[in-house]
């Protein structure tokens, strides 16, 4: 489409109505309310289904529910999931019937916050939560390791706990006896 | 020891109107208005960003303390939330900063341009009468008789340090912006010059005290001379590079113009100095239009010389903050519309300005 310009009319030519324009609403907008939010003293409201980082939860019996099964590690774009599986020794705290991983590291430098592990995950083990500064001094410390991010993480509450009852039933039925 | 009574015997008062005195009292007077002149600087830096900030929205900055000042009660954090500190800081950070010369640039001129952009708006300050008397002095560093033809003779000067900022970066963009900024400024000062006759036709008398007597008698000379003021405006911000005529440096065009190379101190040479002549100029608008440091109504020899020399940093600050307002309401102009507006508006209406004042004057003189 072609727009007709419009000849201006010799007021307009004087430039003056625009400046007069801009003088209107530069000042309007000097008196108007400030948008700037104070940050470190003012914090945002963090909406639901915010993807913050990724942390480790247990659940209510202090258990904690990664089996281990390096679903995350495997579908994490950037590599930044690092778990270490317990190998055949196994996790005796976790009842015998389930793993637990020995380490597991995430790289917060390299996680881009997609959640694909919170996505991925079969056991409700790991998800993105609120946190959105986070702050180190060395590369370092922005690995966190399993004991960190369970801590960060806390817990959540599991109804079903699958694996409490499959190693309460293992016990009572004793088919799955500690060989020496 | 035995000569210190000779030492301090040699060290007495000098008399008035010897020429010890006038250079004691001439060193005195550059030391204050300089010192004046670069703490202004700096807090019109400030005032910039605040006013800009409250423009935009924003809040500005409201972040630095000082130690022990920031924790007086209620003071304290209102100085910060003022900035009153930033600028102080911002000194530091460009003394800090790495001064980088890059392998490519003509080394001679590249020093030498950031000290003729800030040099000359320092000197044209020298004839602006900035108050009235202490004591027996003029308060004006100098009291030239061809006052206002030395400020356009040196305001022509700071043409010079931008062009060679350009030359010397031997890069496109800064080159570009110092070929800019030299079309603009030899054009604008054409129209800026011719503005100004009127207002000595008038006066009858170049010297810019006398400039600030006969407003004092008459009254503002806005007043009889409206279209030189807004002509002089329009050409001073041109001539300061300025939104709407920020043309030589261009951000969005041209990097940042003539600055593109340069960092550290030197950069600051060249924002205080930009800063310096917006101060220039608006000394030289209130002195020629506003009545420089006179009230209207007020008898200038009742003002203290004091009183007076705050009277005239007043104007000068909120000549200054329309300076800053107007950055944020207008678009940059174009190029070419920039040299429209002054050799093809700004020109003629000058002349004819001239003509009719002085026909003016002449039908006057005749009855």
């Amino acid at each position: 489409m072609i727009v007709k310009r419009e000849k201006l009319t010799f007021w307009e030519m004087l430039y003056l109505p625009a400046i007069i324009g801009g003088l209107k609403v530069t000042l309007r907008h000097f008196f108007s309310k400030k948008v700037t939010m104070q940050y470190p003293e003012e914090k945002w409201v963090v909406p639901p289904g915010y993807r913050g980082a990724p942390y480790l939860v247990k659940d209510q019996d202090d258990r904690t529910k990664c089996v281990s099964c390096q679903l995350c590690e495997f579908v994490c774009p950037p590599k930044a999931i690092r778990i270490t599986p317990p190998g055949p020794a196994g996790t005796p705290e976790a009842g015998n019937v389930a793993k637990g991983p020995k380490e597991f590291e995430i790289n917060m430098l390299r996680c881009i916050f997609c959640g694909f592990c919170q996505e991925v995950c079969p056991e409700e083990a790991i998800f993105l939560m609120k946190d959105y500064s986070l702050t180190g001094t060395s590369r370092a410390e922005m690995i966190y390791n399993k004991e960190k991010l369970l801590t960060l993480g806390g817990i959540h509450q599991d109804k079903i706990q699958k694996w409490k009852h499959k190693a309460d039933e293992a016990k009572e039925q004793e088919i799955f006896p500690v060989r020496p | 020891m035995e000569h210190l009574p000779i030492i301090l015997g040699a060290l007495r008062w000098p008399e008035p109107d010897s020429t010890e005195a006038f250079l004691l009292w001439s060193v005195v007077k550059i030391a204050v208005v300089v010192g004046v002149l670069l703490t202004m600087v700096a807090y019109i830096v400030l005032v910039e960003r605040k006013v800009s900030a409250f423009i935009q929205d924003r809040l500005g900055p409201n972040r630095v303390a000082l130690p022990l000042i920031g924790s007086i009660p209620i003071l304290g954090p209102f100085l910060t939330k003022l900035g009153i500190w930033q600028p102080l800081v911002d000194g530091l950070k460009s003394f800090l900063k790495e001064d980088f010369t890059p392998g490519h640039v003509r080394k001679i001129y590249f020093w030498l341009a950031p000290a003729l952009v800030m040099i000359p708006a320092f000197l044209t300050v020298a004839v602006i009468p900035f108050g009235s008397n202490i004591g027996s002095q003029h308060m004006v560093i100098a009291n030239l008789d061809v006052g206002i033809l030395y400020t356009f003779g040196i305001v022509s000067l700071g043409v010079y340090g931008i062009v060679l900022a350009g030359y010397a970066a031997n890069s496109k963009y800064p080159f570009l912006g110092g070929i800019r900024s030299s079309a603009q400024m030899i054009s604008y000062e054409i129209s800026m010059g011719l503005s100004v006759i009127p207002v000595f036709l008038l006066v009858g008398n170049l010297n810019l005290g006398s400039v600030i007597d006969y407003q004092a008698r008459h009254g503002w000379l806005i007043l009889y001379q409206p279209l030189a003021f807004i002509i002089f405006l329009v050409a001073a911000f041109a001539e300061t590079n300025r939104l709407p005529f920020d043309m030589p440096e261009c951000e969005t065009e041209l990097v940042a113009g003539y600055n593109t190379e340069y960092s550290s101190m030197k950069f600051a040479l060249f924002f205080m100095g930009e800063y310096a002549n917006m101060i220039a100029s608006s000394a030289m608008m209130v002195t020629l239009f506003l009545g420089g440091w006179t009230l209207p109504g007020v008898d200038p020899a009742a003002l203290g010389g004091v009183l007076s020399i705050f009277i005239f940093l007043a104007k000068v600050l909120a000549l200054m903050v329309i300076f800053i307002w107007v950055r944020w309401m207008l678009p940059r102009f174009r190029y070419d519309q920039l040299m429209n507006l002054g050799w093809q508006r700004f020109i003629p209406l000058t002349l004819a300005n001239i003509f009719v004042t002085a026909l003016v004057l002449w039908l006057q003189a005749r009855n």
